[in-house]
């Protein structure tokens, strides 16, 4: 090794006095701690396709939930004589509405075949697909975190046996057995509804209640699973162990440590599952297994616009490419989500 | 490995035996019974069926013969076809459907892990990017909405690729496209991320360090372990398929068993339904449970367990 | 050039991450005698492992050699072809990796795996090949090589992989084997006996060793000359003895100060060494020990310190020595 110095420094004497500390401190930045929210958001906000993602939801929630209440036109309403109106057209009546000085909202999307306007059945339509992924998504959680957080708890015999239905469940063709109940559950709801005091279900329509059914019997089963390995692998951390040792209850610690713990996994999971329950309503809508007429669903819109697809492809143009954009937007606000709350599972 | 299998297989039995009984008490819900609730039932196939599954006697007794049969294949008479049994009209029906999900299956594999790997190896540059929005938006499109646009845009836009039936090569495009499209871009996505994880491991260090060329380092040794977790998507990837076939073969009118399970659904053919569907199941669940044993015997780290 | 089996001249290396240039090496200058062991010793992150791969050519991206030359067996691996490089790495010379279970792949036998060196760099058949791998596993102190050729890397214990990789490294006679941790991942039992293992074939076989680790005590009964590192540079280096009885660097004598030592009579407290690794997106301008430094002076945060020749091999950067030279004078000049 050689010595070397390339330029000859010169040095002087109180270049060799002790450093003071806080001269030495000024070299070491240190990074402030911040919060696991704190950071987890910091990360979702720099994240721009997550952020863009967001936006598009709030604005698409924005039209299908608030829009529609102060639109013109209804979504059933059906107006005589406006059957399959090209986008922004007048039919005749309307167009001598117009001629004689009153104002006609126009209508955006047209018309379809029985003169609805598109552009509010497509608000509502999305409105149903949104509720369905959020309520089915609520449920899914609810169910399927308690399951596994108690399968995962309790190990032992407990979690055997919970885990073997969850197996079974889990290799049950999931859309097989949907399409299959939301047929069988049809007709007896429906019965059910006519009696006095179930008429709640008329309204919410047995069609999405067997929807909702179906999720809650078996969709549960993939975050059940994902709580369980979770809470597994904390039930190991010392954390618990010394919770344990102050004397805190199964269900405190439950509540408190294991499933604050997890939050960031069900946030994410629960935000993935929502497009995936948007996909199998509208799937179910497009096979003529979902909402019941007159209410739309994007899925439905889409089945009905194939009937008339060569002379009116805009009416499939519409629910077809807000669909993908919800389910694309939630899809990409997960994978934000996810890499802002655990920048390892970046996948 | 032998305790595994058993395991495997028997879980997969109690599975499809959860399947059909599930399947014979909700189509019993409907009122009246899946085997009564039509007038329009021809005299013969009710006599056929009153015969064979005891409608008079108790539920359970019905559902007793009514498994007995099916486990011999035997679902009984379709309810609109006349004098066709379940199992003709699946035997028909589902080489059609097969022929089809086969092709979008291989499709997918031979597209995806390509497309999943190169995307891997060009980490952050306008290659991924590309690839990873493709991959994206074909997770995000529904089926029915590539069908449908697939179809006005070649098919009534352009008229260059038919929209109907099954008879020419060009009559398949549409529909295996549209089939193929989600597990496709799925693949993509599970090869990238099983692909990026891979090149990190410990073992492809070595595999460099050993002389070999990035090449062979990742033929030889990054392949065979990134595929693993794909083969693991087979069974799901095929039942994917098989209910993708309903809205694919609806809309682009193949006489498949996809298409004739919806038009059973529609016209109310109880028989036809129990049948299509454990038939279906019995067939995911199976081949689900070949692929958990055959991985077993790929993958070696877990191959003592 | 020709004197030394390896010679790194001023090393620089940078990994350019999205966050900005990590300097991983700054200004790094090494050798190895033939036949020589050289310990190099540093925590996490100093840059002892990026040295050792850049020096096959194995730098991983986004890392960068942005200066120096690296010699090695009278190859100037920095101006070598990624093919010329090829036909050097496992052959001239190969490395062990720390762990043991991820370093060898999981879906090929152990049989496989030791047969691909031997192809690669040399004419044998596959007969010859598996001939010479159970001759490998049996001087690795590998036991019915035959039944272990056939074997999964998981149905081996972590340190019969250890020597399984051993057996990769040695499969061509190198002449420099490098090993990063070795012996890291591993029971304490099981990592004398690799140590020994080592030191062993290398008396067999002559080839040079360059052994990193953070383990003192390790490199105290293996190596000839050793080397300490330090955020990207080495601060201190010198023969063993040196560097255990004379160590004149701060970091050095903390690093001796922080672990036990069983010849000492009465009982000693370990001293840690205080505070925090630098951050080597923005390395100081000074010395890079300087924050935890106990004896830290002005200059110190300031200028780093050239190298004060101590002996033939002793070799330190510390201002400190500089100062003992420095006074008594009010001014010199440096050299």
């Amino acid at each position: 090794m050689t010595e070397k110095n390339p330029l000859s420094l010169q040095l002087k004497v109180e270049d060799f006095l002790p450093a003071t500390d806080a001269e030495k401190q000024s070299l070491t930045q240190m990074r402030p701690g911040v919060s696991f929210w704190k950071d987890a958001m910091r990360r979702l906000r720099k994240n721009k396709v997550a952020m863009i993602s967001l936006t598009v939801i709030l604005i698409v929630m924005f039209f299908s939930f608030i829009v529609p209440n102060f639109y013109p036109y209804q979504y059933e309403l059906q107006i005589k004589g406006s059957e399959y109106l090209k986008p922004m057209t007048y039919s005749t009546q309307e167009q001598l509405r117009i001629d004689a000085g009153e104002k006609v909202f126009p209508h955006i999307l047209g018309t379809d075949n029985l003169g609805r306007d598109y552009a509010v059945r497509v608000m509502v339509g999305s409105r149903i697909s949104l509720m369905v992924g959020l309520i089915a998504s609520a449920i899914i959680l609810l169910i399927g975190s308690t399951y596994g957080a108690v399968s995962g708890y309790f190990g032992g015999w407990v979690d055997l046996v919970m885990m073997r239905i969850v197996d079974i469940i889990y290799t049950v063709p999931d859309i097989l057995l949907i399409v299959l109940i939301s047929f069988a559950i049809r007709d007896p709801l429906a019965i059910l509804a006519a009696k006095p005091g179930f008429g709640w279900i008329q309204t919410v329509g047995p069609n999405l209640i067997s929807i909702f059914l179906v999720f809650a019997l078996l969709y549960w089963v993939g975050m059940a699973r994902i709580v369980r390995s979770q809470v597994l692998a904390l039930k190991q951390n010392e954390y618990v162990t010394a919770a344990r040792a102050l004397g805190a209850g199964t269900g405190r610690i439950i509540r408190k440590h294991l499933l604050t713990n997890t939050i960031g996994t069900l946030i994410v999971t629960t935000t993935l599952q929502i497009p995936s329950s948007i996909f199998t309503e509208s799937f179910l809508s497009f096979l003529g297994l979902g909402v019941a007429v007159p209410l739309p669903s994007l899925g439905s819109l889409a089945s009905d616009a194939l009937n008339g697809l060569n002379s009116y492809p805009y009416l499939l143009m519409a629910p077809a490419l807000l669909i993908s954009l919800i389910i694309l937007s939630f899809n990409l606000l997960g994978d934000g989500l996810r890499d802002a709350f655990d920048p390892k599972m970046k996948s | 490995m032998l305790k595994y299998i058993i395991k495997r297989i028997f879980l997969a039995v109690m599975t499809i035996f959860v399947v059909a009984t599930i399947t014979f008490f909700l189509m019993n819900m409907v009122p009246g019974g899946p085997f009564v609730a039509e007038k329009s039932i021809s005299a013969q196939a009710q006599a056929a069926l009153h015969e064979k599954f005891g409608l008079d006697k108790p539920l359970i007794v019905q559902y007793k013969n009514y498994m007995l049969s099916a486990a011999q294949g035997d679902f009984g008479l379709s309810l609109k076809q006349r004098g066709r049994t379940v199992s003709d009209i699946i035997i028909s029906k589902f080489p059609v459907s097969a022929k089809l999900g086969g092709i979008a299956v291989l499709l997918a594999l031979s597209l995806g892990i390509p497309l999943g790997s190169i995307a891997a190896l060009n980490r952050g540059k306008w290659l991924d990017d590309v690839i990873i929005v493709i991959a994206t938006c074909g997770i995000a499109f529904p089926s029915f909405v590539i069908c449908t646009v697939g179809m006005y845009v070649f098919g009534v836009y352009l008229g260059v690729l038919p929209t109907m039936g099954l008879t020419t090569p060009a009559h398949y495009v549409l529909p295996v496209f549209a089939l193929s499209f989600y597990p496709t871009a799925y693949i993509t996505r599970l090869m990238r991320s099983s692909m990026l994880d891979v090149i990190g491991q410990d073992y492809m260090r070595t595999a460099r360090a050993k002389g070999l060329s990035q090449m062979a380092s990742l033929f030889k040794h990054a392949l065979r372990n990134a595929i693993l977790p794909v083969i693991t998507y087979v069974g799901p990837m095929l039942a994917f398929t098989l209910t993708g076939s309903f809205i694919v073969e609806k809309i682009f009118v193949i006489p498949g068993l996809g298409g004739q399970f919806v038009s059973s659904i529609v016209n109310r053919d109880y028989t036809v339904i129990m049948g299509t569907t454990i038939f279906l199941a019995t067939l995911v669940i199976t081949i689900n449970a070949l692929i958990d044993i055959l991985y077993k015997f790929i993958d070696p780290r877990i191959q003592l367990k | 050039m020709n004197e030394y089996l390896v010679e790194i001249r001023n090393e620089r290396l940078s990994f350019f991450t999205p966050a900005g240039e990590v300097k991983a090496l700054n200004d790094v200058s090494l050798h190895v005698r033939e036949g020589e062991v050289l310990g190099i010793v540093g925590e996490s992150g100093s840059g002892k492992s990026v040295t050792s791969y850049s020096l096959m050519g194995l730098t991983a991206h986004p890392g960068r050699l942005i200066g120096g030359d690296i010699y090695f067996n009278g190859h100037h691996i920095n101006k070598m072809s990624e093919r010329e490089l090829r036909e050097i790495r496992g052959n001239e010379v190969s490395i062990i990796f720390q762990d043991p279970m991820t370093s060898l792949n999981p879906v090929f036998t152990v049989g496989n795996q030791i047969r691909e060196v031997i192809l690669m760099h040399t004419n044998k058949s596959r007969k010859e090949a598996n001939e010479r791998a159970r001759e490998l596993l049996q001087l690795v102190g590998i036991n019915e090589p035959e039944k272990r050729l056939k074997q999964y890397p998981h149905e081996l214990s972590g340190g019969m992989r250890q020597r399984v990789m051993i057996a990769i490294a040695l499969a061509c006679e190198p002449k420099l084997l490098i090993a990063d941790e070795p012996t890291t991942a591993l029971d304490v039992t099981i990592q004398a006996q690799i140590i020994e293992l080592m030191m062993n074939l290398r008396e067999k076989m002559g080839m040079s060793i360059i052994l990193i680790t953070h383990d003192l005590g390790v490199v105290a009964g293996m190596c000839d000359r050793i080397a300490v590192m330090y955020a990207g540079k080495v601060i201190e280096s010198g023969t063993a003895d040196e560097i255990f009885y004379q160590p004149s660097h701060e970091y050095t004598k903390g690093l001796l100060l922080s672990v036990p030592n069983i010849n000492d009579r009465e009982h000693k407290q370990l001293v840690p060494i205080e505070g925090l690794p630098v951050d080597m997106l923005n390395p100081p301008a000074g010395c890079p020990f300087a924050p935890r430094c106990r004896s830290c002076m002005k200059i110190c945060l300031s200028t780093m310190p050239s190298y004060t020749k101590l002996s033939e091999e002793h070799y330190s950067a510390c201002w400190l020595l500089d100062k003992a030279k420095f006074e008594g004078q009010s001014e010199v000049q440096h050299d």
